[in-house]
C-alpha cells in the first residue's frame, strides 16, 4: 500500500451556471520517502488537488488515503507551503514559526518552543531576521519562513503549492537547493506542485502532469532517472535529462494544441452595419 | 541627531509634522522647495482662519445693526421719541440690559469664554472652601457610618466640558464591549449573520432622540425606588447605543473578509477556536475595527450634546440648553463658546483614535 493514494477523485464546484468537474478521476500513489512532482498549467486545478490532500477540501467522490487513512481534515502529519507565503503579517518571523511549532509539540516549555522555532529557522538560515516582520523580508527571505513554518510542524510529508512560482529566477535556484538539501537530510515524503518542468525535473523522482482543467485529470508519470545529488549546470548535458524534459514538454504542447482544437464554441459576430454620423 | 528622529517620528505620527517645519526655519535649514510648501500649509490656513474671523465679524455687525434698528424703530412706534432717543443712548454706550440679542461677535465670543473661565476658577475655588469647611464633619459622618455631606453647587463650565467627556467615554466603552463581541460572533457565523442582519439595519438608522426614550423607559423602571440620579446612566447608555452601529457592522465585515489563505494556514495548524479568533481573525480584522471605532466615538461625541439635552445630565448638551432658555445677553456668546469646545474637543477625540490606530493595526507604513 502507497504512502499516499488518490483513488478516483472528483471534485464538482457548484456556480451560478451549475456544477463544474474541476479534477475528475485522478488516482495517484506517492511512496513513502518520494519526492514526487505535479506539472500543470496554470489554471488546471492544481491548488484543488492541493486542498484536497491536505485536506482543507473534501472530494465529491473517491478517497484520499494516507497511511491507509482516509482524509478527513488537516492534520500536521502534512505540512503544506501555500503558493503566497501566507505568513501573518502581524506576527514576527519566529512567533509565525512558534504557531507551528505549538501545534506539532504541545505541552512543552516555552522554551523548548522557542529553541524548536530557532532551529528551523536556521535551517533556512533566517536566523538574522528572526525579530522581523513578514514586510520587512523580501520574498525569498519570505517564502523560507513559510518552509521553515512547515518543517517545524514535523510532518511526515511535506506538500509544496506552487511554493517558488513568485520569485525571481536566481532567488528561486537557491531555494530549490535549500529545500531539496533539507529533504535529502531525512528523506520526508514530499509532493511538489509546480508549472515549472525545470524544476520538477531538478527537484523530483517522478514527474506527472496534470492536464488542464475542467475535468483536469493525470497524464501518464515520467520517471526521472538522475543521480542524486543533482547538478544544474551538469543536468544540461545529460542525454537522459533532455530526452525526459522533451518528452515532458512536447507532452503538454500535445495536450495544449488538443485544447485549442477541442474548443468547438463558435461566436456568431452579430450583424452590424457602422452608421453614418456624417451626413 | 537622533533626537531630532525621533521627534520627527513622534510628530509625524501624531500628524504634527508641521512643527518640524516650524524648528527649520527657526534653525535656518529650510530650503527653498520646503519655504513655499511651508507657506502653504502654514499661512494659508492662517489666512483662511483670519478670513473666517473677519466675515464672522461683519456678519455680527450687520445682524446687530438689523436688530438695533427695528428695536428703536419699535420704541419709536409705540412709545414716542424720547424712548427712542434713550434706547440708542443706552445701545451706544455698551449697557448690557439693551443690547439687541442676535448673532455675538468673535470678540463677544471671547469675552464670555474668559467669564466663563472666572467662573469655573470662583466656582473652584468655592468647592475647595467648601471642602475645607466640611473635612473635619465629613469624618466623623463617615464615622458613624453616614453619607458624606457633598457640594451642590452649580456646575462650572469646566465641569461640565468634564462630565461630557465622562459620558461619551463611559458610552463609547459600552459600545466597544457590545459591539465588538457581537461583530466577532455574527461575522464568524453565516448563521448570526442572517439572524442580526434584520436586527442592524432596522436599528442602526434610529435617531438618538428614539434611542434616549427607549433606555429612559427601561432605566427608569429598573432603577425604580433609587435616589439616585438616573440622568448620567441614562445618558451614556443612550450614548453607546446609538454609537456602536459602526463598530458593530464594521467588525462583523473584518471578521467575515478575513483573507482566506489566513484561514486556510489557521486550518492547516490545526488552531483552536480561541488561538483562532485572538491569533489570526482579530488581528486581521484590527483595521478594520479600529475604523469602525473612530466613527463610533465621533458619532457619540456628536449625539451626546442630544441627549444630555434630553436627559438633563449636566454637561455640554444641557449647558447648551440651558443658555438658550436663560437667554440672558451673554447667552448666545456662551453657545458659540460652547461650540467651539465641542467641535475642538471632537476633534481632539478623532486624534486620539487615529493614533491608537496607528499603533495598533499590523499594516503600519511608519512604524515607530
Amino acid at each position: 500500500m502507497a504512502y499516499l493514494e488518490l483513488n478516483n477523485i472528483c471534485k464538482n464546484y457548484h456556480q451560478a451556471d451549475g456544477e463544474t468537474e474541476v479534477l475528475s478521476n485522478i488516482n495517484l500513489q506517492i511512496e513513502e520517502g518520494e519526492f514526487v512532482a505535479i506539472v500543470g498549467f496554470t489554471g488546471s486545478g492544481k491548488t484543488t488537488l492541493v486542498n484536497l490532500i491536505n485536506g482543507l477540501e473534501k472530494p465529491t467522490s473517491g478517497e484520499v488515503l494516507f497511511k491507509g487513512e482516509p482524509v478527513l481534515g488537516t492534520s500536521h502529519e502534512r505540512g503544506v507551503i501555500f503558493q503566497n507565503y501566507s505568513l501573518l503579517p502581524w506576527l514576527t518571523v519566529e512567533q509565525n514559526v512558534l504557531m507551528a511549532v505549538k501545534e506539532a509539540f504541545p505541552k512543552r516549555e516555552k522554551s523548548v518552543w522557542k529553541r524548536k522555532a530557532a532551529h528551523y529557522i536556521d535551517m533556512v538560515s533566517l536566523t538574522p531576521a528572526i525579530h522581523k516582520l513578514p514586510k520587512e523580508l523580501s520574498g525569498g527571505m519570505r517564502q523560507r519562513v513559510a518552509v521553515a513554518r512547515a518543517l517545524a510542524m514535523k510532518p511526515d510529508m511535506i506538500i509544496m503549492d506552487e511554493p517558488l512560482g513568485a520569485l525571481d529566477a536566481l532567488t528561486r535556484g537557491n531555494l530549490q537547493d535549500q529545500i531539496l538539501s533539507i529533504w535529502e537530510k531525512d528523506k520526508r515524503t514530499a509532493l511538489l506542485i509546480t508549472n515549472d518542468v525545470d524544476e520538477g525535473i531538478y527537484m523530483a523522482d517522478r514527474i506527472i502532469p496534470l492536464r488542464p482543467g475542467p475535468n483536469a485529470t493525470l497524464g501518464p508519470e515520467f520517471k526521472i532517472d538522475l543521480e542524486r545529488p543533482r547538478n544544474k549546470t551538469e543536468m544540461n548535458d545529460n542525454p537522459n535529462f533532455k530526452k525526459t524534459r522533451n518528452a515532458i514538454i512536447e507532452y503538454l504542447m500535445d495536450i495544449g494544441d488538443e485544447r485549442k482544437s477541442e474548443s468547438k464554441e463558435e461566436f456568431v459576430l452579430p450583424e452590424l452595419t457602422p452608421k453614418d454620423f456624417v451626413k | 541627531m537622533k533626537a531630532t528622529a525621533t521627534l520627527g517620528k513622534v510628530s509625524n505620527f501624531l500628524g504634527l509634522g508641521f512643527f518640524l517645519t516650524l524648528k527649520d526655519l527657526f534653525t535656518g535649514k529650510l530650503q527653498k522647495e520646503e519655504l513655499k510648501n511651508f507657506l502653504r500649509k502654514t499661512i494659508v490656513p492662517l489666512a483662511s482662519i483670519l478670513l473666517f474671523f473677519g466675515l464672522w465679524h461683519l456678519g455680527a455687525k450687520s445682524l446687530y445693526n438689523i436688530e438695533a434698528d427695528f428695536k428703536i424703530e419699535k420704541a419709536l412706534k409705540d412709545q414716542g421719541q424720547t424712548a427712542a432717543e434713550a434706547l440708542k443712548a443706552c445701545m451706544a454706550s455698551g449697557d448690557s440690559s439693551c443690547q439687541p440679542n442676535t448673532l455675538p461677535s468673535p470678540s463677544q465670543v471671547w469675552s464670555s469664554f474668559q467669564s466663563l473661565l472666572r467662573d469655573h476658577n470662583i466656582i473652584s475655588a468655592d468647592k475647595a472652601a467648601f471642602a475645607e469647611k466640611t473635612a473635619a464633619l465629613n469624618e466623623t459622618r463617615i464615622s458613624e457610618g453616614k453619607d458624606a455631606i457633598v457640594y451642590t453647587g452649580r456646575p462650572s463650565f469646566v465641569d461640565q466640558i468634564y462630565r461630557s467627556l465622562q459620558t461619551v467615554f463611559a458610552g463609547f466603552l459600552l459600545a466597544l464591549f457590545i459591539a465588538v463581541p457581537l461583530g466577532i460572533f455574527i461575522g464568524l457565523s453565516p448563521t448570526l449573520k442572517s439572524a442580526f442582519n434584520w436586527f442592524i439595519q432596522i436599528f442602526k438608522p434610529v435617531s438618538p432622540v428614539v434611542w434616549y426614550l427607549l433606555v429612559f423607559m427601561i432605566v427608569k423602571t429598573l432603577l425604580i425606588g433609587s435616589a439616585d440620579d438616573s440622568s448620567f446612566t441614562i445618558s451614556f447608555i443612550s450614548v453607546g447605543l446609538c454609537s456602536m452601529w459602526a463598530t458593530l457592522v464594521n467588525t462583523t465585515m473584518g471578521v467575515s473578509s478575513v483573507d482566506k489563505d489566513y484561514v486556510n494556514v489557521a486550518k492547516v495548524l490545526k488552531l483552536g477556536t480561541f488561538q483562532k479568533i485572538f491569533k489570526v481573525i482579530l488581528p486581521s480584522s484590527l483595521p478594520l475595527i479600529f475604523t469602525g471605532l473612530k466613527i463610533t466615538l465621533s458619532v457619540a461625541w456628536m449625539v451626546l450634546i442630544a441627549i444630555e439635552l434630553l436627559a438633563q445630565s449636566p454637561g455640554l448638551g444641557l449647558f447648551v440648553w440651558e443658555e438658550f432658555q436663560n437667554g440672558a445677553n451673554d447667552s448666545n456668546a456662551k453657545i458659540i463658546v460652547a461650540m467651539f469646545v465641542i467641535g475642538i474637543i471632537g476633534f481632539l477625540l478623532d486624534r486620539l483614535m487615529l493614533t491608537i490606530q496607528n499603533w495598533v493595526s499590523f499594516d503600519k507604513t511608519d512604524a515607530i
